[in-house]
């Protein structure tokens, strides 16, 4: 057994918190997985249990309701906490609503308002003030970092080299975190709810000793001081606990201190780290097994037991980081991936859909609808199918909701080691197992940018300037497939090579100024880390290949040789179709970026993987990218994550998540998102069909190793606004009464008639 | 496949296709728009399959290979809808297709047809037809003349005898202002289906004038019912009554 055995102390503490849990092996060693397999108990049945909110609940989220409103109207962020920087404990306790609240724990002392967090960088935080309009930080901080403390941000300039920064400025790699936290390591929260903080100190301490007296390497140096940092990290959180009147010493006894304990776990980690994205994990079998005791023990009622993860559940809608305007550009609407992993299987075929999955998705109707947190289904064609349909439900009636294969990613392995039953997502797309598995985030290189470089010589197409050294323009009136294959190998080697660079410098200096302490407490000591690295542009750059192989390409030159435009003769083979001719091309793109890679070496050995997802960064890129010669002007967004372009994809949906689906999750183990729209009306006619039929296509999807799913049911507003931007929708799609019709073509009055018909039944 | 694969080397014309809808037949379809079409309804939706020798040319092994690509989606969520035009136009083609899709992959196999042709059909060619998507347009035979231009005694008959076969049956009808939303010819159009013993549903498919774009691409042919409005909601309401009052389930 790789896990490491708890202190011999913890075993003499058999806690009341323990009482009527079955299972051993969990209370000899840190294995929350193994507490869930002896304990948890999969809820076969449908939804008609679910209470709604809480006179408690209903007061808070109002409270909290009216404050995300002033949020909005002052541009976006509420109040800043200017005079100390954020840490586990630097702030007073915080309430919404003292009275009502069940679950407590804020970021500072106030909802809403955000913390700084200069050791990521002083410039950021300063920037960030200055462009909401608030004061800038106290001289006593500006003092300690600019003379006695050096920032992640600094330390990464300190190392980069020119070619990084010339790739950083020209946008060819973009969205590095080294303006802002990495994020995407999830803390395995769940352990100081079940085995409370002096257990874990304990476990940290006995680690430690294992290189007393061992030769002093700086790999054991790195760990020992490591580990110290991550004790004097869960002592702080004990401290931040007792603040609230809470003692998480020990474990948590009741379901409401399994919640409190493992959200303040949670909380802790927040505190101290800036991520971008700050997953919350796989809770619900967890918090289920609490509940369920309670339940049975007459303790709680069903509406208490949702009020528990109500309450929990807008704690999360509430974290808030302070963000410079250039990554709300990036990552549009204030996003913090508080992502929740929700059912998926057990390696034993038994589901891990609990009542408390059910309760989480309740959430959506109990406080309206969130895009906080990140709700991530992990579907099984396996799944029971009351959970399936309660799924399906949410998703259309919320469009809040997304999915990813199970099937695909349990068996699937890193490093070595299948993803099994534990893992969680961060983020979107990403998965790890929890507390044995971190990532290095590592954003994108443009794949279409870097096309054109392999076009122009390396210089760029938009700004002239040369990034790429060594290497000469393309020549000819059309471009020729074989010669364009074989510089843009070329390139994507350089480029590579430079990514990785920059990758390792952030994450050395990340986890030197700006470490996860607590997070990383919450981990196994021989975590296994990867470097999640990413591709943008994959559609376009596809395209684009399959036109200059199957169309005549014809570049138009500037006056200085660069190509800025394409003429393209003839039709090519789309990306979106599930066309073979097409779609290999993408597949190809995909597999070769990630094998060269995967030459190179990793900051702390880490196992390389790549992401084919933008999030909203699709914008971006698009911005920063000439015309392409695929047939995309300059400037226009690309496709978001593995989409194919939009308006290319001329087969239906389903078509275009075959061709997704063909991108092997092997080749892009950081996930691979795909973005599906449709009317409630092209789902079937009646909410129970369209229920029952979009539960079978995820299935499907599933069945055709789809990786991940993200549903729009497009509702009312959607249609309404394609009305006014039709570019924006060239395909949108509509069924009506067993026919297809293409929506920007009809008149005014009829697309007004089809959303009052479209939505009827659904109102 | 055998070196020799005269049912695969068929070849039929098809006009398009489309993955993931979900209103014609049950779950989500993978629907094969077949050319050509014998009648000339006023209110089309498709006019533009009516060529018979149009769109592409594809062998029965090459568009089952299109669809089976699709099959472990098409297996779990869904499966296959022939329509068109009129699929039965090319019944040589159709029923291999279907034969093979359902050989080769076991889908869930629906045709979309108006009808007049089923009857010319042995019954053995519906052995791979899982359900007939029945499109019946009028009930009295002068009316079915005017809208359609075509008899409407086949179209009854093929009702008729594929209930007799056990087929199950979703019966479609498009209800339009002024010719198909009167109260005598809705009520016997009723009674009709009701005596079909093998019908599952029947969709009552509210008119609208959307293909309108579809229409003026089309030269020789004009758009009678451009102006004609849709149905309101009372009156659609009041037809799936008059079919649910005879215990026909409507969706
Ligand atoms: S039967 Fe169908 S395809 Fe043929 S004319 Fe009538 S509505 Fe159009």
């Amino acid at each position: 057994m790789d896990i490491p055995e708890l202190h011999p102390r913890l075993e003499s503490v058999l806690h009341e918190g323990w009482q009527g849990f079955r299972g051993e092996v969990w209370k000899r060693q840190i294995a929350v997985r193994e507490f869930i397999r002896a304990n948890h108990r999969p809820h076969f049945g449908d939804a008609a249990f679910l209470q709604g909110p809480s006179a408690r609940t209903r007061r808070l989220w109002e409270a909290v309701a009216g404050l995300l409103r002033q949020e909005r109207e002052r541009g976006g962020v509420l109040a800043v906490s200017t005079e100390t920087g954020s840490g586990i404990t630097s702030h007073a306790p915080g309430y919404i609503r003292r009275e009502d609240e069940v679950i407590v724990g804020l970021q500072t002392d106030a909802p809403l308002k955000r913390a700084i967090f200069p050791q990521g960088g002083l410039r950021m935080v300063e920037q960030s003030l200055a462009e909401y309009g608030f004061a800038p930080v106290p001289e006593t901080i500006r003092n300690i970092f600019e003379h006695y403390r050096k920032s992640h941000n600094e330390g990464v300039f300190d190392v980069y080299d020119p070619e990084i920064l010339a790739c950083r400025r020209s946008g060819v790699i973009t969205g590095l975190p080294d303006a802002y936290g990495r994020g995407r390591i999830i803390g395995d929260y769940r352990r100081v709810a079940l085995y409370g903080v002096d257990a874990l100190i304990a476990e940290r301490r006995s680690l430690k000793g294992d290189t007393d007296g061992a030769e002093f390497t700086e790999s054991v140096i790195r760990e020992r001081e490591e580990i110290a940092e991550q004790v004097k990290a869960l002592e702080e959180l004990k401290i931040m606990a007792l603040a609230y009147g809470f003692d998480i010493s020990k474990p948590a006894a009741t379901a409401r201190e399994a919640v409190q304990w493992l959200y303040f776990a949670y909380l802790g980690a927040a505190k101290e780290a800036n991520g971008a994205a700050t997953g919350i994990g796989r809770i619900t079998a967890f918090l289920d097994i609490y509940i369920e005791r309670d339940l049975r023990a007459g303790l709680i009622s069903e509406a208490e037991a949702q009020e528990l993860v109500d309450q929990l559940i807008i704690k999360c809608r509430i974290i808030r980081y302070l963000r410079t305007r250039d990554f709300d550009a990036l990552y549009s609407g204030d996003p913090t991936w508080v992502t929740l992993s929700l059912a998926g299987m057990g390696t034993e075929g038994r589901p891990l859909v609990s009542k408390t999955c059910f309760r989480v998705l309740q959430s959506l109707y109990n406080l309206g609808l969130s895009p906080e947190p990140n709700l991530t289904i992990l579907w099984s064609t396996r799944l029971p199918e009351g959970f399936k349909r309660f799924a399906a439900q949410v998703a259309i009636d919320t469009s809040a909701v997304q999915f990813e294969n199970d099937d695909v990613m349990r068996p699937q392995e890193v490093g070595g080691v299948p993803l099994g039953d534990d893992y969680a997502i961060a983020c979107c797309v990403s998965a790890m197992r929890v507390g044995r598995q971190m990532q290095f985030f590592g954003a994108r290189a443009n794949l279409a940018k870097a096309l054109l470089y392999a076009i122009n010589g390396g210089v760029d197409e938009l700004t002239g300037v040369r990034v790429m050294p060594g290497l000469t323009p393309i020549k000819g009136d059309v471009l020729d497939y074989d010669e364009v294959m074989t510089r843009f190998g070329q390139v994507q080697d350089w480029l590579a090579g430079v990514y990785v660079r920059a990758l390792n410098a952030i994450h050395y200096m990340h986890d030197k100024y700006a470490p996860e302490r607590l997070m990383m407490a919450l981990h196994d000591r021989d975590v296994l880390r990867t470097m999640a690295m990413g591709i943008a542009g994959l559609s376009i750059a596809a395209d684009s290949l399959s036109a200059i192989r199957h169309a005549r390409v014809k570049p138009v030159r500037n006056a200085s040789g660069v190509a800025v435009d394409f003429e393209i003769e003839g039709d090519y083979p789309a990306y979106g179709n599930n066309d073979d001719a097409a779609d290999r091309i993408a597949v190809e793109l995909a597999e070769g970026f990630m094998a060269r890679l995967r030459r190179h070496r990793f900051y702390r050995n880490a196992v390389p993987t790549q992401s084919v997802l933008t999030i909203t960064s699709n914008v971006v890129y698009g911005k920063k990218t000439g015309a392409t010669p695929c047939g995309r002007p300059a400037g226009q967004p690309f496709s978001p994550g593995a989409n194919p372009t939009n308006g290319r994809d001329r087969n239906g949906w389903i078509a275009a998540g075959f061709s997704v689906a063909k991108i092997p999750y092997a080749a892009a183990q950081d996930g691979i998102s795909w973005t599906a729209s449709s009317t409630p009306g092209s789902l079937g006619k009646t909410p129970e069909e369209r229920i029952v039929n979009l539960a079978r296509c995820i299935d499907g999807f599933c069945n055709a190793k789809g990786f991940h799913i993200n549903v729009n049911v497009l509702d009312r507003d959607t249609l309404l606004t394609a009305m006014e931007h039709p570019e924006e929708y060239p395909q949108l799609t509509i069924r009506v009464s067993g026919y297809a019709v293409n929506f920007i073509r009809l008149t005014r009055e009829q697309q007004l008639d089809v959303i009052a018909r479209t939505f009827h039944a659904s109102c | 496949m055998p070196a020799a694969d005269p049912e695969g080397a068929r070849t039929g014309y098809v006009h398009s296709y489309e993955t993931g809808g979900a209103v014609d037949g049950p779950g989500v379809r993978f629907v094969l728009f077949m050319n050509g079409c014998q009648m000339r309804c006023q209110y089309c939706h498709n006019p533009d399959t009516w060529k018979e020798k149009a769109g592409r040319l594809q062998t029965v092994a090459q568009t089952a290979a299109d669809i089976g690509k699709y099959a472990p989606f098409l297996q779990v969520a869904g499966g296959l809808t022939i329509s068109g035009g009129e699929p039965l136009l090319q019944a040589g083609f159709v029923g291999a297709l279907a034969r093979r899709v359902k050989a080769e992959h076991g889908l869930h196999v629906a045709l979309d047809t108006n009808g007049a042709f089923a009857g010319r059909l042995p019954d053995r060619w519906f052995d791979p037809v899982d359900l007939v998507l029945l499109d019946l347009k009028h009930i009295d035979p002068g009316r079915h003349q005017a809208l359609t231009a075509t008899p409407l005694a086949p179209v009854l008959e093929s009702a008729q005898r594929l209930a007799r076969m056990g087929m199950p049956l979703w019966i479609r009808y498009v209800l339009v202002p002024g010719w198909t939303d009167d109260e005598t010819h809705v009520e016997r159009m009723a009674d009709f289906v009701a005596h079909l013993p093998t019908v599952e549903r029947v969709e009552v498919l509210p008119f609208h004038n959307m293909a309108a774009y579809k229409w003026e691409a089309l030269a020789g042919s004009r758009y009678a019912l451009a102006d004609t409005p849709s149905p309101s909601r009372e009156r659609e309401a009041w037809v799936r009554a008059r079919f649910a009052a005879r215990g026909l389930e409507t969706a």
